[in-house]
């Protein structure tokens, strides 16, 4: 059965109300920073190609950090290395430390399944997998050990509300993913993610596949995530950084290798930048 | 003014193909036409034996050999080729992969009576020091499942390969473990084009013919035990080609023409399995 593709979209961002998230699930608001993230030092290479030289940062828990910077300068590659999903590629070296929540990602006794269960991870292009709805959410869960049927089950409600989801596909969870919208496969993926219950979200352009009103509605449910989890987004989008973020790290090249330039609050990164370059990125003069 | 040449010449292609085959199903049918009219239906399935020179057509032993043989060595090469693939997609290490890989393709070109002749000389004589006579319906079993490993094996490679990255990218960030993605999500998404091989090795498993002549002992009787000898139909025919006159020449015909239907309805199957997974 196909889709009602015409369902608009913006329906769902007229309805926030409609459902409610969760209540907070971890600690202070942001003007308490407590790290939850600590990279220290970090350098990355592939082969002999240096991606990333000497990023100290830190993510601050329940807050929405934005890296900014253009195309080439190491941003995903950053990102990939919090969930060590850089493991995936052979030619890849890691140096420096990355601590969440006080323990070594990178110790070699390190259970990376835990890590990426609470480290969930939102792609570029959505990627649904090949089945239904259902499935898709279901399946990771199953992995983890979720067997009960009813669990599930409200798991699946659960985060299809939480997605603003679940008005448009809960009479067709058996449908192929693949049937979606471009935007509905992105909330079903940011979804999928959520099942698992993670504490941080990795985004990596989220919304630069999708249409404007796609993407607006992705962005309002990024906006509703804050608090509720730790969310590290890469955007291309200035304007979108600048609404969304509590904080904002901006990447740069410099001899071939990414490097971070600044970081801070986003208000100070956006108005009050301290580095030249910075400036003349946000003002859109350079980049 | 190429591209209407092109599309000519594809369609004279496509249309010959196309017509050859026709064409076959049209002699096939002609020349059991008669032994059909001649013999009812019923009399393949209910005459008592297959004694051709005496009349009697029974071809029900023949398609019981068929259909073991083929089961079996399904049984066997269908977890053998997929866990091949998976091993040389996903664990080995990739020197030793390619070296596994180009061995299973040297193993799909080994002629089928090279095959024949070594479980003739080799498989059926140990086969008989485990229990008399050797030529059987294991024997048979064994050398269709080296024959059709290959096919199984490739298919469901190239299948895995062409899942895109992104879907094990996706897989291995939602904390599977190696197991759970292949599990959860590569096999699933690759699930088409190793059923497609699957059907093509059945296709080839119940067709084929020498090696399986060589090695089965033929004689015509509903196996019960591994050990027992069998004919198949595609061996039946082989056999009696030369010497068949009148009605035993068409009935021959007549399980040609099974054959094809036998693998005609596994084509049928594989359809119906894909349009339902792309529902």
């Amino acid at each position: 059965m196909k889709l009602d593709v015409n369902k608009p979209e913006q329906s769902v961002k007229d309805s926030d109300d409609a459902f409610t998230l969760g209540p907070l699930q971890v600690g202070p608001a942001c003007c308490n920073p407590q790290p939850i993230i600590q990279v220290k030092d970090l350098s990355l290479h592939y082969g002999n190609k240096t991606a990333l030289n000497k990023v100290t940062l830190d993510i601050y828990r329940g807050c929405i950090t934005a890296l900014i910077g253009p195309s080439g300068c190491g941003k995903t590659s950053f990102l990939s290395t919090l969930n060590r999903l850089t493991d995936l590629i052979s030619n890849c070296r890691i140096e420096g430390s990355i601590h969440v929540e006080d323990s070594d990602i990178y110790a070699p006794t390190y259970n990376l399944q835990m890590l990426r269960r609470r480290i969930g991870m939102v792609f570029q292009k959505p990627v649904p997998f090949p089945f239904s709805i259902r499935r898709n959410i279901e399946m990771p869960l199953r992995e983890h050990g979720i067997n009960q049927r009813n669990e599930i089950d409200s798991i699946i409600e659960q985060v299809l509300r939480d997605v603003g989801l679940w008005e448009e596909v809960h009479d067709c969870l058996d449908t192929a993913a693949l049937n979606l919208s471009g935007g509905q496969q992105q909330r079903l993926c940011i979804a999928r993610a959520l099942a698992l219950n993670p504490q941080i979200l990795l985004m990596d352009e989220p919304c630069s596949a999708l249409d404007p009103i796609a993407s607006g509605v992705v962005e309002d449910l990024i906006t509703r995530l804050r608090g509720r989890y730790t969310i590290v987004i890469v955007t291309h989008n200035l304007a979108q950084a600048r609404r969304i973020a509590n904080y904002a790290a901006f990447f740069w090249v410099k001899e071939r290798a990414g490097h971070l330039v600044e970081f801070g609050h986003c208000r100070d990164i956006f108005e009050t930048p301290t580095h030249q370059l910075t400036a003349a990125y946000v003002s859109g003069a350079r980049g | 003014m190429t591209d209407r040449l092109l599309r000519w010449v594809l369609r004279i292609g496509a249309i010959t193909s196309a017509l050859i085959m026709l064409l076959i199903l049209f002699f096939l049918l002609l020349e059991s036409w008669p032994a059909l009219q001649q013999i009812t239906l019923t009399r393949f399935f209910t005459d008592p034996s297959w004694h051709p020179l005496e009349a009697a057509y029974n071809l029900l032993p023949m398609l019981s050999g068929t259909l073991y043989a083929s089961i079996g060595a399904l049984l066997l090469a269908i977890p053998l080729g997929i866990a091949s693939a998976l091993f040389i997609v996903y664990y080995a290490p990739p020197h030793l992969a390619l070296l596994y890989q180009r061995l299973i393709e040297l193993l799909a070109g080994i002629p089928s009576v090279v095959f024949g002749f070594w479980g003739l000389i080799t498989l059926v004589p140990l086969i008989n020091q485990l229990h008399p006579p050797g030529a059987s319906l294991l024997a048979g079993i064994l050398i269709l499942t080296l024959m059709i490993l290959p096919t199984i094996t490739l298919t469901a490679h190239a299948a895995l390969l062409a899942v895109p990255d992104e879907f094990q990218r996706g897989a291995v960030a939602l904390g599977l473990s190696r197991w759970g993605v292949i599990r959860g999500v590569m096999l699933p998404a690759a699930r088409t084009g190793i059923v497609a091989g699957i059907i093509l090795a059945a296709g080839r498993a119940i067709g084929e013919t020498m090696a399986v002549l060589m090695v089965t002992g033929n004689v015509v009787q509903h196996a019960t035990s591994l050990y027992d000898p069998i004919r198949t139909l595609a061996a039946n025919i082989a056999l009696e080609m030369a010497y068949a006159m009148g009605d035993h020449r068409g009935v021959l015909f007549v399980s040609g023409l099974l054959l094809m239907l036998l693998v005609m309805l596994l084509s049928g199957m594989a359809a119906t399995l894909s349009n339902k997974h792309h529902a």
